[in-house]
């Protein structure tokens, strides 16, 4: 294990992703607590889902998660590394190495190929661009879109936009993956070979956390968390433990 | 499977996971969004582009026209020397004395020189036309070296010097063969001075250091002292002056011409006037300066207007590239390079432009094209510089957005 310059283990957790005791609240008369003793644990090669209603609280969990907003207080460790400390420009490299984001929208650039889509995943690391295309052919021929490399966005599916998507983020072989209500702009047809495509990288080891509001996908990820009123509601991971 | 799935990946120190965009990278970046928005692209870059094409085209043709001024100039000479009558306040009808072209030509300075006379007498193109359009002509008497003295050139035609002295002729100045209405000589042409038709049998070149001459009609000297009244003083005498300093026979000429009232004499230098308007700035050069000045600032107000709005637009796509690891320095030179690219592209197009214009004229009016280096960087420079500007702004908007609130949009 690495140790710091002065000596003091800097790993505070072995999980691919831990928050503990999270609060997070927003300035208001009185403040808005959006999160309020968030402990939640991820594993590496976990499957998880994060499930809960619209205002539940999850998409500030999300991005308490994905270290894109700080909590007010508690532990967020990514890959071992306690975030709190860390600069803005730090945090911004967790997230380039340590991370990766499928979103809702799927957030893909017009006027770039799949290939130079995915290989944004790469972009902020430094990786050469001979590099980053070789490795983004590979995720794409990962996520099962070996034959539409060089496809701009708008010519592709839906379907096939949120493949680009997750091969993007996990180009850069992320600790996990967050993925927000990746099938919320999907058709039925399309959503279930996306969740295929979750279900095949989970076998390979990959470890994912969804956000959704859809019990029916929740239901079938290995473990669930639900969120409501800003609490973590139930965890069966919690539970399974109890019962054991 | 493999490590992957057991604990503890890479465990690299936090302050190793630094986010790293190379200096390559940060140029593909900024072209991305010009390129995939190609059209926004062409007008945004548009203002800047009128401003330098403006900038380059007035700089490069004042400066062409400026060296053609110049160029003629070398071709006509500066050592001609305009002598006339008149002078002082009070010299009245003044007049060179008969002798004052035989004396001037003894100036040993003096290389060439030669005279001319009025003669009493209006040219028109036939005698049909009514006696008062005259259309402002005059008629002299001139010797045969007066076009070579003056480093004139004959259009159409010959000049008096091969014509036998007593045959009377005509030769037609520039302006006066345009206003009698002789384009040229391909059929015998008369023109009508005093009671007699005379042929013509040369139109002049113009005459940049004697207008005056240009709206003349010359007779030969001795034909016209048969035909025509003609007075006895020399109107005008040209000398042109070899060897020595110009303003030493300047200072001659009065008293050698006429010894008894050399004030009366006008010495001038015609050079001096075309010197002295290639040395001036036009004020038409400085008002279009001006306006491409004006282009050139709201290109860029355009441009900043313009990446405003595409930081509002992009928000989306700057909320990603913080999810992906740029840091907000990273956004901020993305914004920046977009900017200083739109308005580079202004640039080039607005030199291309500029230069192919200055090219089109110069064409037009026979000139060697001169396109002052200054103009051209300077020009360039400054479009980089108003997009760095421009860019400015929204850049630091673009970088201060919180990730969060970029990918809510």
């Amino acid at each position: 294990m690495r140790r710091r310059r002065d000596g003091r283990d800097e790993r505070v957790s072995g999980a691919a992703l831990e928050l503990r005791d999270v609060l997070k609240e927003f300035p208001g008369h009185p403040p808005v607590r959006a999160l309020v003793d968030v402990s939640l644990r991820v594993d590496h090669g976990e499957l998880v889902a994060v499930v809960g209603p619209s205002g539940s609280g999850k998409s500030t969990l999300l991005n308490v998660m994905g270290t894109l907003d700080r909590p007010t207080s508690g532990l967020v460790a990514v890959d071992g590394v306690d975030t709190a400390q860390l600069s803005d420009d730090v945090l911004s490299g967790v997230r380039s190495r340590r991370i990766g984001f499928v979103f809702q929208q799927f957030f893909l650039l017009e006027g770039m190929s799949a290939v130079d889509n995915v290989a944004n995943g790469l972009l902020y690391q430094g990786v050469s661009p001979a590099d980053r295309r070789e490795r983004s052919i590979a995720a794409l021929e990962r996520v099962g879109l070996g034959h539409r490399l060089w496809h701009a966005p708008n010519h592709l599916s839906g379907g096939e936009r949120q493949r680009v998507a997750v091969a993007r983020a996990l180009v850069h072989d992320p600790a996990f993956v967050l993925a927000d209500e990746p099938t919320g702009n999907l058709d039925s047809r399309s959503t279930g070979a996306v969740m295929d495509l979750i279900h095949g990288l989970h076998a390979e080891g990959t470890t994912i956390v969804v956000i959704t509001h859809d019990p029916g996908i929740a239901e079938a990820l290995p473990r669930q968390v639900s969120v409501l009123d800003g609490r973590i509601e139930h965890d069966s991971a919690l539970l399974a433990g109890v019962a054991s | 499977m493999t490590a992957a799935t057991v604990a503890p990946t890479g465990a690299a120190p936090a302050t190793a996971w630094r986010s790293r965009l190379r200096p390559g990278d940060v140029w593909r970046v900024g072209f991305s969004g010009p390129r995939a928005r190609k059209s926004r692209t062409a007008l945004s870059a548009l203002g800047v582009s009128i401003g330098i094409a403006a900038l380059v085209g007035v700089l490069g043709l004042s400066e062409s026209s400026k060296s053609a001024l110049l160029d003629d100039i070398a071709r006509l000479g500066t050592n001609l020397l305009t002598i006339e009558a008149g002078g002082g306040f009070g010299a009245g009808d003044s007049a060179l004395p008969d002798t004052a072209p035989v004396m001037i030509d003894r100036i040993p300075t003096v290389s060439a020189s030669s005279a001319a006379w009025a003669v009493e007498a209006d040219v028109y193109r036939s005698e049909l036309i009514p006696e008062g359009e005259t259309g402002g002509l005059q008629v002299v008497a001139a010797e045969d070296d007066l076009v070579s003295t003056l480093n004139g050139s004959v259009a159409d035609g010959v000049y008096l010097d091969e014509v036998p002295g007593d045959y009377p002729v005509a030769v037609l100045g520039s302006v006066a063969a345009e206003r009698l209405g002789v384009t040229d000589l391909d059929r015998d042409t008369y023109v009508q001075i005093g009671d007699d038709q005379v042929q013509v049998v040369g139109i002049l070149d113009e005459f940049p250091l004697a207008a005056d001459l240009d709206r003349s009609v010359f007779l030969p000297v001795d034909a016209a002292t048969t035909s025509y009244d003609l007075e006895d003083s020399p109107a005008v005498i040209y000398a042109r002056v070899d060897g020595g300093d110009i303003d030493d026979t300047r200072e001659v000429v009065p008293g050698t011409a006429d010894p008894e009232n050399p004030e009366e004499v006008t010495v001038s230098r015609p050079s001096d006037a075309l010197e002295a308007q290639a040395a001036a700035d036009d004020a038409l050069t400085t008002l279009f300066l001006g306006l491409g000045a004006v282009a050139l600032l709201v290109g860029g107000i355009g441009i900043a207007n313009v990446m405003v709005i595409a930081v509002i637009e992009r928000r989306g796509e700057i909320g990603l590239r913080r999810a992906l690891g740029a840091t907000r320095a990273h956004i901020r030179r993305q914004f920046l390079t977009e900017a200083v690219i739109l308005s580079a592209l202004g640039g080039v197009v607005g030199l291309v432009i500029g230069v192919g214009v200055t090219y089109a004229y110069a064409a037009t009016q026979g000139w060697r094209v001169i396109i002052p280096n200054e103009a051209a960087a300077g020009g360039f420079a400054a479009a980089l510089v108003i997009g760095a500007v421009a860019g400015l702004y929204p850049a630091m908007r673009a970088a201060r957005l919180a990730p969060t609130e970029a990918l809510r949009g």
